[in-house]
């Protein structure tokens, strides 16, 4: 009998240890959420306020918030990186009392691929290839922001279809991201059916994404100077039978989500935020819209030609789960609504600027021509060189500005080239959203904002 | 709505105005503040009306010294860059700051905008820049225990070996 617990204790000891090594192999030490027993009274009133540095600080009295909670009271609780519904490898610690979230850290850098330093190492015509890897999901716009910001520190000015082409691409996209935002939202909130409507709706747009440039996904389609190629034939009956299609199928999503009273019950009154806390957190995109501030890159401050088009933005009201879906939903069809007029307004000519320093010659004009062929292989060896400079462009993405901020020293590669990635900002909302809400209702919350952790890690 | 205060009349360009500025294309100002008065002259564009932080990043200048500063703007080797954003005014103003290699110290923008917690953190993880007053300047990309900031550049590319292909065999 001795002998036999003897062999327990030693196993259970040997696990003991492996679970010690274990921990300590995937400790992130002070970048985890801290123990209130080590964690200082200020920095405890931060973390379950927020916000509570915001200057005006009325919203929020420090000393409503409790923090006289003692450690054995609360519980620290993991999840993720390996969680189904945390969208890809964010990881969340949570403080809870029962079943409620008092405190919230994101931990994150597992996605961390070193993209701006491989930005400097590649020229401005690899750039492509790798900013569009960073928001997989809306890989256009990536590509869209690093282009407009070589093209103006190179102060070259795209032919007019170039600009429709990558306007069309850029609300495609769009429609793109949001169905998938909408199929998974509906899985998270247990709604299957419409995690398969929305990747079924999705797959229409990204076939024709494989049509026009080759992949479904990290397309390098839009470059500085234009685009890889022009729209293929019979894109307009495409467009149409996307357009009809989705805009019909949103109405599905309708009956199926909107005046659903379980998916209600789910979103409405949870994860509220203020447009103050919004604005002061830096939060853009369908996020910012949802607490009512009327901020829409393409309608504010319009780049390409969105101030020829006529669409609405879309606001929401309260802030909560239930706006943010709606504000995507409404999305889609303002996109649709601007990809109609796209195709309207289509205007024929060059699809990339026709400037033989910038856009390589066509394939066959380099059998003939000497000068072609030097060029070509100018370009795509050395690349083009860009002057001296230094700029920051956004855009819109669907996720909120999207910023590109490029350092130029002269050379053809980028001398600094820094993504402001929306997901990455708007994550430090969720310790607000999280506050005070369920646990249950954690995994809908981290869904409507909608992070894509290519981009926060880059 | 309300989250929006009335434009003031193009009263940010008036905001220090013995502070250096360039002209520039796309944003309606570019500063270049001192370190001392980094922090007053972001205070003062936040009461005129900007009121997000949209961007905040660091840029080692080290093997490009020899860039455009407006007079009286000493080139050091660390840059922070900052951009403000204001919703009422449709401007965007550009603040960079020079900072020094011997003691890359800045003040950190977190109480006034708390929308750069996250933005200071990497560029303190990426670059090294240290934020005074932030209050957790943790790494948030790289592993805790990392050494070294990757995007400075005498940062060793390569200096971790990586094994792309099967290991040689003992033959």
């Amino acid at each position: 009998m001795s002998e036999r617990e003897d062999e327990i204790s030693d196993a259970d000891k040997r696990r003991h240890a492996e679970e010690k090594a274990l921990i300590a192999e995937t400790s992130e030490g002070a970048q985890e959420l801290l123990p209130r027993g080590t964690t200082a009274a200020t920095d405890l009133r931060r973390e379950v306020g927020a916000v509570l540095r915001l200057p005006e600080g009325n919203y929020v009295d420090p000393s409503d918030i409790d923090i006289e909670r003692r450690d054995d009271q609360t519980m620290i609780i993991n999840m993720g990186p390996q969680h189904p519904s945390t969208h890809g490898v964010l990881r969340l610690m949570l403080e809870l009392d029962g079943e409620t979230v008092l405190r919230t850290k994101p931990v994150i850098g597992y996605l961390h691929t070193g993209m701006e330093k491989t930005g400097e190492e590649l020229t401005y015509v690899q750039g492509c290839t790798n900013v569009t890897r960073m928001d997989y999901l809306a890989p256009l716009h990536n590509e869209l922001v690093f282009s407009l910001a070589t093209e103006a520190l190179l102060d070259v000015e795209v032919p007019p279809r170039a600009v429709w082409i990558r306007m069309l691409m850029a609300e495609l996209n769009r429609v793109s991201s949001h169905l998938m935002w909408m199929a998974t939202n509906g899985m998270d909130l247990g709604s299957t059916s419409m995690m398969i409507y929305g990747f079924r709706e999705r797959e229409m747009v990204l076939t024709f994404f494989e049509k026009t440039t080759g992949v479904r996904m990290n397309h390098n389609y839009i470059r500085p100077g234009g685009v890889a190629a022009d729209l293929p034939d019979g894109w307009l009956d495409d467009i149409e039978v996307i357009c009809d299609t989705v805009l019909a199928r949103t109405f599905e999503y309708d009956e199926l989500l909107t005046g659903q009273p379980i998916f209600r019950e789910r979103t409405e009154a949870v994860g509220n935020l203020s447009a103050e806390e919004a604005l002061a957190l830096s939060v853009t995109g369908p996020i910012l819209r949802s607490t009512g501030v009327p901020w829409d890159l393409r309608r504010s401050m319009p780049y390409l030609a969105y101030d020829k088009l006529d669409f609405d933005v879309i606001v929401g009201t309260y802030g909560d789960n239930f706006d943010r879906y709606s504000v995507r939903l409404n999305e889609i069809r303002e996109s649709i609504k601007m990809i109609r007029q796209i195709a309207d307004m289509m205007p024929p000519g060059d699809y990339r600027v026709q400037d033989r320093k910038v856009t390589p010659p066509p394939r066959a004009r380099i059998d003939e021509s000497m000068e072609a062929l030097i060029h070509h292989f100018k370009i795509f060896t050395e690349g083009f060189r860009v002057p001296e400079g230094e700029v920051y462009v956004a855009i819109e993405s669907p996720r909120g500005e999207l910023g590109c901020y490029l350092v130029s020293d002269g050379t053809s590669k980028p001398y600094r080239m820094h993504i402001r990635g929306p997901s990455f900002v708007n994550l430090q909302v969720l310790p607000v959203l999280l506050r005070g809400g369920l646990m249950a209702d954690a995994v809908a919350v981290i869904s409507s904002v909608d992070p894509v952790m290519g981009e926060v890690d880059r | 709505m309300s989250a929006l205060s009335p434009p003031v009349a193009s009263a940010s360009a008036d905001i220090l105005p013995e502070v250096p500025r360039l002209p520039d294309r796309l944003v309606d100002q570019l500063a270049f503040p001192q370190r001392d008065t980094y922090l007053r002259m972001v205070a003062a564009f936040r009461d005129a009306g900007f009121e997000s932080c949209a961007d905040l990043c660091a840029v080692d200048y080290l093997t490009h010294p020899g860039r455009t500063l407006p007079d009286g703007v000493q080139a050091q080797r660390f840059e922070v860059v900052v951009n403000l954003l204001s919703l009422s005014m449709r401007q965007r103003v550009r603040i960079r700051v020079q900072v020094p290699e011997a003691d890359p110290v800045v003040d950190s923008l977190v109480d006034i905008y708390p929308g750069t917690d996250a933005m200071e953190r990497e560029a303190f993880d990426m670059v090294g820049i240290i934020f005074a007053g932030h209050p957790d300047l943790t790494r948030i990309l790289m592993p805790e225990e990392w050494e070294g900031h990757p995007l400075r550049k005498d940062y060793g590319v390569g200096r971790v070996p990586v094994q792309f292909k099967e290991a040689p065999g003992p033959r």
